[in-house]
């Protein structure tokens, strides 16, 4: 569903509000793409790892004998062997008083936490014959007792899993806002749930992988890495193995899929390249689809308990959020796996307006493989706790749950406002959304529907659910946390001798389409066409530094430093065209790759003209005049914390009661990212985001046995939505530029992710309520809305 | 995931085939791929030998003789999803194959194979057994032929012994008074089903008069469910059935805990399959699909 877009004066241009396809879809489609595992270097090896079997075990020896015999390989490598060669992994955020986590070895080698955590390496001169020899890696375990859930972790009868923490609690952190107890005595209804997140993972179409080509000549080292931030990983692989940084350069070429879980840091990518520096070879690592469930990283394992204070005129008084999270065995280096449970109570409740408010998080250890960051962190819990509460307390005072919605929500006359779990809302537009999705799904008509199929027995329900999405997260945000994450972005242009531009970007693209939002803002920017405009981006050693893909923050941020420089390449143009035509340059504009004169309309000098004159002719222009026609700038907001997004979801489901499979009959959403710059990418972002949401809620689990043993780890036995499972979905939007920008975008990536979850929970729960069942357990397979239909009849 | 370096041959005539089989005890046929080639893969299987019968034409027939349709094991998904001739003569087979997974692994997979393997969630096994079909195996000894009843005796455990491949499978033509059932829940179009149940049923005036249940998913392996088949004996309408049917299906099954699900939600889920297989069996005409 297309939207008009209001330009700014000056700015009208044919790219910005055009639905263009993402540009490299026709070279992916041809078979042309160039993935990690396509690119073979010169005297390269392979890599495959040995791995524990148990979720936690003591190594009483390795032997590695027989697999050194096998034939094509070169190397098998201990921790023994390489761990002394990098400093250790600590996953620890500076920012978050009272975070603990333990130091984490590239390999294990007295014990193994999780199972999956790598233990031994075979380099070969192929894959197979890697996989040959791992298997005759003769391993003498000696299996220890795990602690295998959040329950099990937070009981200090339990052992430490890392004794230097003398307990499993990682952080605890709690939020205090007015007086929370007064207001639930006060309250005239009073909604509770206690609520479960089953683990999860990104499941991304390309496996992780890198290629790390050490040069022992001059001492430098190339990664070709899946990587969504290079500069990242530049800055990790030069601190840990204590190589120059100028010397370490990381490419991310063609990536198929990041979703966040290819922003973490693996201790198994450092050991890949601690064996190429080990060997002086390139060595291929590529995770294949059994590794990636086992140590990709996870997301959620979450349990939460909530409540809400209403009072008897229907105004929301009081929230209180207690969650505990099981992050894994170590911390999450770099972007620190406490943020799933900090996310998911700084932002409960915030679209509605009350005051008191109380939080507490719980970040505990387990021996299970590291939660990381992934799509939407903790929003959708956020999103998901606060949105059934308000169903709940809707239901308790008979209101229809739209109506109790509007009633109370935090208006545009209140912004801008800071909620009691610490978020600003400035630009956020609940009431809007909310109406346009009302009409969109015809919601009224929904629910005269429902009544009737009640009456035949069907139960179908609708959800709504509102939501925030944290984008760009800027400076105050990393800076504290000691991890050296750049939240700035740059791009350099520069005008081609034909006339064309070249951009060079520090943002990173794995598939959502950003590098085409950013040519679009290029173009129109210096007035060229979208076609003139080549990108090159995923390289550490070449743009201007830069974060790269997380957060939504593509357009935010990278879009606003093609901008800039875009307007300042289109005014060195002007003023190189200024001195050609001895024309004042404020006469002078650029549009359709022409220097046109405002004064006439005229086209005066193609753009092809002035650079040929910039870079061949310099002879012919005044002797001072200093032609420059690539540029660089960066942006980023030194104080801003997130660009904070919004919007509404709706879900219609039919749930048959007597098999307890779910149908989801529509989903529609209203959201406002800020300016567009892209509908058609905007819309398949919320659309992708969508499905992954109604994938988590319906199908996503990682299995566990009681022991701790993932049970499930190929594509047959953990489910995702296939397009068959999924409804048509319905995209609006509502456009409210940030204001602190030209550019005046918003993050959009996880938008569809965390409101197709809050919906979805809350629609399956509406529809089993004429049975007094409530679903509290995600995700919501057959057994669990059986189960959940018959606690209700007994 | 790379498979471990196994043998491979493809030999140019079925004799030659039950030749190599005969001389390799370690030797494995490969039909279509859809089940082996994923265990290799995963080294979850690492043969000596895989035969690869793929190409053998004499293993492809696909015709109908008198009152039998003889299908080679060699007879993929697609050709008995698209066959008119099924769709006539044996209306059970394409209505279960539009089950199975999905086109690419329609179009490799076979019929041979599916009975051979005997996944306990694989619809084919279970239709052949509710249509009262005969398997005919091969060797370097002969051919030998045995009722699918028979030929299934565990957990992907069957008949077949080693140096045998399954030529084909003889089945009966359904008859007028003869009314089908086929019912399978899946998580997703395509899965595995989590429970499912076929019945053949011998109607007369609007009343079961004699009856198979097959299920699968949610038990070891295809065979026959004699209680719930007598507890559908002389049923007038799908109403009829009381609880003695959940009853029958419960002795009939014992489905153990798997990951995700536990037996007694299969268990359920099978009683509720059943009584949707009986609003078949009452709803359709004996020959409508």
């Amino acid at each position: 569903m297309d939207t008009a877009h209001a330009r700014k004066p000056g700015e009208a241009g044919p790219a910005i509000g055009t639905r263009i396809p993402r540009r490299e879809l026709s070279r992916l489609l041809h078979g042309a793409g160039r993935y990690v595992d396509d690119i073979k270097l010169p005297r390269m090896l392979h890599l495959a790892f040995v791995r524990s079997p148990y979720p936690h075990a003591r190594i009483k020896s390795i032997d590695v004998e027989e697999a050194r015999q096998c034939a094509g390989v070169e190397a098998v490598l201990t921790g023994a062997d390489i761990n002394h060669m990098c400093k250790p992994l600590h996953g620890v955020a500076l920012h978050r008083p009272g975070h603990r986590a333990a130091m984490q070895p590239l390999m294990a080698t007295e014990r193994a936490v999780w199972q999956g955590q790598t233990v031994a390496a075979v380099v070969a001169q192929s894959r197979a014959q890697a996989e040959d020899a791992a298997e005759l890696i003769d391993i003498d375990w000696d299996e220890l007792p795990a602690i295998v859930n959040a329950e099990m972790a937070i009981d200090r009868g339990n052992p430490a899993i890392h004794s230097e923490l003398d307990d499993n609690i990682a952080f605890d952190f709690s939020i205090d806002n007015g007086d929370v107890a007064k207001a639930f005595k006060d309250a005239a209804v009073v909604v509770e749930e206690e609520l479960r997140f089953e683990r999860q993972v990104a499941l991304t179409l390309e496996p992780r992988g890198l290629i790390a080509d050490f040069n022992t000549g001059d001492g430098s080292l190339t990664v070709i890495h899946s990587h969504q931030s290079p500069f990242q990983m530049q800055e990790v692989f030069s601190h840990h193995f204590g190589i120059a940084e100028h010397k370490v350069r990381v490419q991310a070429p063609d990536i198929g899929g990041g979703f966040g879980m290819k922003l973490n840091l693996y201790a198994e990518e450092l050991a890949v390249v601690a064996s190429s520096i080990h060997l002086g070879r390139p060595i291929k690592f590529c995770a294949d689809r059994l590794e990636s469930f086992l140590t990709d990283a996870h997301a959620r394992d979450h349990n939460i308990k909530a409540r809400m204070a209403v009072s008897a005129d229907g105004r929301i008084t009081a929230m209180e959020v207690d969650d505990v999270g099981a992050v894994g065995a170590y911390g999450m280096q770099m972007r620190f796996n406490v943020a799933e449970g900090m996310m998911a109570i700084t932002v409960s409740g915030a679209p509605y307006n009350f005051d008191d408010y109380k939080a507490r998080t719980r970040s505990v250890y387990v021996n299970k493989n590291l939660v990381g960051m992934y799509r939407g962190v903790g929003l959708p819990l956020a999103c998901i706790v606060t949105e059934l509460l308000v169903d709940r307390a809707a239901a308790a005072l008979k209101k229809d749950p739209v109506e109790f919605r509007k009633q109370n929500y935090r208006g545009k006359s209140m912004l801008p406002c800071v909620t009691p779990g610490g978020q600003r809302l400035e630009t956020v537009s609940f009431h809007e959304c909310l109406d346009k999705l009302t009409e969109l799904m015809d919601y009224g008509k929904l629910r005269s529907e429902q009544e009737t199929f009640r009456r035949k027995g069907i139960l179908r329900g609708v959800g709504i659910a509102t939501f925030l999405e944290q984008t760009a997260y800027g400076p105050p945000y990393y800076g504290p946390s000691g991890a050296s994450i750049s939240t700035q972005d740059g791009c350099t242009l520069r005008l081609e001798p034909s006339g064309s531009i070249r951009c060079v970007t520090s943002i990173t693209d794995q598939g959502q389409g950003t590098l085409t939002g950013i040519a679009q803002v290029v173009a129109d920017t210096v007035g060229v066409n979208y076609e003139d405009v080549g990108l090159v981006s995923g390289d550490s050693a070449i743009s201007p530094y830069g974060g790269g893909a997380w957060a939504s923050r593509g357009m935010a941020i990278g879009g606003e430093a093609a901008l800039k420089a875009g307007r300042l390449l289109k005014q060195n143009i002007l003023d190189l065209a200024s001195a050609i035509t001895q024309t004042p340059a404020a006469n002078l504009d650029i549009s359709n790759g022409q220097v046109i004169n405002l004064q006439t309309g005229m086209q005066i000098l193609s753009l092809a003209e002035v650079a040929r004159i910039g870079y061949f002719r310099q002879d012919t222009l005044p002797p001072a005049f200093d032609v420059q026609l690539s540029v660089s700038r960066s942006f980023v907001a030194n104080s801003q914390i997130c660009y904070l997004a919004n919007g509404v979801q709706g879900c219609h489901v039919e749930i048959d009661q007597d098999t307890g499979f779910i149908k989801v009959l529509g989903q529609w959403a209203a959201d406002d990212c800020g300016r567009i710059i892209n509908p058609l990418l905007v819309d398949e972002q919320v659309r992708g985001g969508i499905a992954q949401g109604i994938g988590a809620v319906l199908f996503e689990e990682c299995l566990y046995s009681p022991e701790g043993y993932l049970q499930n780890g190929t594509m047959v036995d953990y489910l995702v939505p296939m397009a068959g499972d999924l409804p048509d979905i319905q995209v609006v939007h509502v456009e409210t530029p940030e204001a602190s920008t030209e550019l005046g975008a918003k993050g959009v990536g996880e938008a569809g992710l965390i409101g197709a979850m809050g919906a979805v929970w809350v629609a399956v729960n509406d529809a089993l309520a004429p049975l007094g069942a409530k679903i509290q357990h995600q995700p919501f397979t057959p057994e669990r809305v059986l189960d959940a239909i018959a606690r209700a009849r007994n | 995931m790379k498979a471990s370096n196994i043998g491979y041959t493809r030999p140019r005539s079925l004799t030659q085939a039950f030749e190599i089989l005969a001389e390799n005890d370690a030797a494995v046929p490969l039909a279509g791929g859809q089940s082996l080639m994923v265990a290799l893969n995963m080294r979850l299987s690492a043969p000596q030998l895989v035969v690869d019968i793929g190409e053998l034409e004499e293993l492809s027939q696909f015709s109908c003789v008198g009152d039998t349709v003889v299908l080679g094991a060699l007879t993929r998904h697609r050709q008995i999803l698209e066959s008119e001739l099924l769709r006539e003569k044996v209306p059970l087979l394409p209505k279960a194959a539009a089950h199975i997974a999905h086109a690419g692994i329609r179009n490799r997979g076979t019929l041979g194979g599916s009975l051979a393997y005997a996944d306990p969630s694989a619809e084919l096994p279970a239709c052949a057994v509710a249509l009262g079909a005969t398997i005919v195996i091969g060797s370097l000894q002969g051919t030998r032929e045995i009722k699918a009843e028979t030929f299934f005796k565990g957990l992907f455990e069957t008949d077949l012994q080693a140096g045998e491949l399954i030529l084909g499978v003889k089945i009966p033509v359904i008859v007028a008074s003869t009314s089908i059932a086929f019912a399978e829940l899946a998580r997703r179009q395509g899965d595995f089903a989590i429970a499912g149940v076929t019945a053949v049923a011998t109607m007369a005036q609007a009343q079961i008069k004699s009856a198979q249940f097959v299920y699968f998913g949610c038990t070891d392996f295809p065979r026959p469910a004699n209680r719930v088949a007598a507890a559908v004996m002389g049923l007038k309408s799908p109403l009829a059935a009381g609880a003695e049917l959940d009853t029958a299906v419960g002795q009939d099954i014992n489905p153990s805990d798997t990951a995700g699900m536990r037996g007694d939600t299969k268990r359920h889920l099978a009683t509720v399959l059943t009584r949707r297989a009986l609003d078949q069996l009452f709803g359709s005409e004996a020959r409508d699909v």
